[in-house]
């Protein structure tokens, strides 16, 4: 129970922090992206300003033996590089710059009801799925 | 400077808070996917932490409309971006919060590559899209 409640609050903060920064607009993280245009370099503030936070809150957690309502962290237990990462990290990143949208900001944007949100999320999805089959069938 | 820099420490102690109560990292790509191939025992905790985001973005919708402003791109170019990101963040295992955020957080060495390339090749995309084939 304790658990459900610090997903929900977590979940209620990041979308929070979402709108507020401006990760939510399309437009906006388009301009950050592109550097080769009228570069917009206010998003840059969002990443210093998470990145800080959460080092600090990361080792706090750490310094405890275990999470609060939880037994264990679940470090990730990858550590190398690998062509999943590096691949993986192309397509996305392609993805990012086709239409300024990640999976949180459009996660999140599906609320405002619009076509634009919804129809990344379906490709989400998709891709998310063709993927796990692609593993299954051990193509990749 | 400044909505943006409260915004992405807000961002920051969502996933602290995660991290903190829960143990787990706040990789947006990864919650969804365990919800997509789902183990038992494992998938509510994930559904909740959607509720939350689904719960803030009405909140925030509710008092300023602006902070969703759409960019207004044609279908296929939505789905296409949406299908590459799913696929690509489910292949390189995190997306802007997981890598960008939590791992950068963390110092690994794998989140701070994969910043670096998917930062390098949304600016290719888009500055190949804008600038050589005149898109908007």
């Amino acid at each position: 129970m304790k658990l459900l409640f610090g997903s929900f609050l977590s979940g209620l903060l990041f979308s929070i922090g979402l709108s507020i920064s401006g990760m939510t607009q399309p437009k906006k993280v388009l301009a950050f992206l592109d550097l080769f245009g009228n570069w917009d370099p206010s998003l840059l503030w969002v990443m210093i300003g998470a990145i800080t936070v959460y080092s600090v809150t990361y080792r706090l957690g750490l310094a405890n033996r275990s999470p609060l309502f939880s037994p264990t962290f679940h470090i990730p237990e990858l550590k190398s590089v690998d062509k999943f990462l590096v691949f993986g990290a192309i397509i996305f990143g392609i993805g990012w710059g086709l239409a300024g949208f990640c999976p949180g900001p459009a996660l999140t944007s599906l609320m405002t009801l619009q076509k634009d949100p919804f129809l990344f999320c379906l490709g989400l999805i998709l891709g998310m799925f063709i993927f796990k089959q692609l593993r299954q069938w051990k193509a990749l | 400077m400044l909505q943006p820099l409260l915004g992405g420490m807000i961002i920051g102690l969502a996933a602290g808070v995660l991290w903190f109560f829960n143990g787990r990292i706040l990789g947006v790509s990864g919650i969804l996917g365990g919800i997509l191939s789902p183990t038992k025992g494992d998938t509510l905790w994930r559904i909740l932490f959607f509720l939350g985001i689904f719960s803030g973005a009405l909140l925030c919708y509710h008092f300023d409309p602006t902070a969703f402003d759409i960019a207004g791109l044609s279908p296929t170019r939505l789905l296409t971006a949406g299908i590459l990101v799913g696929f690509g963040t489910r292949m390189g295992n995190g997306c802007t919060s997981g890598h960008g955020v939590c791992g950068m957080g963390r110092f690994s060495l794998r989140s701070i590559l994969a910043t670096f390339i998917f930062m390098a090749f949304g600016a290719l995309t888009i500055g190949i899209v804008r600038h050589v084939l005149g898109g908007v």
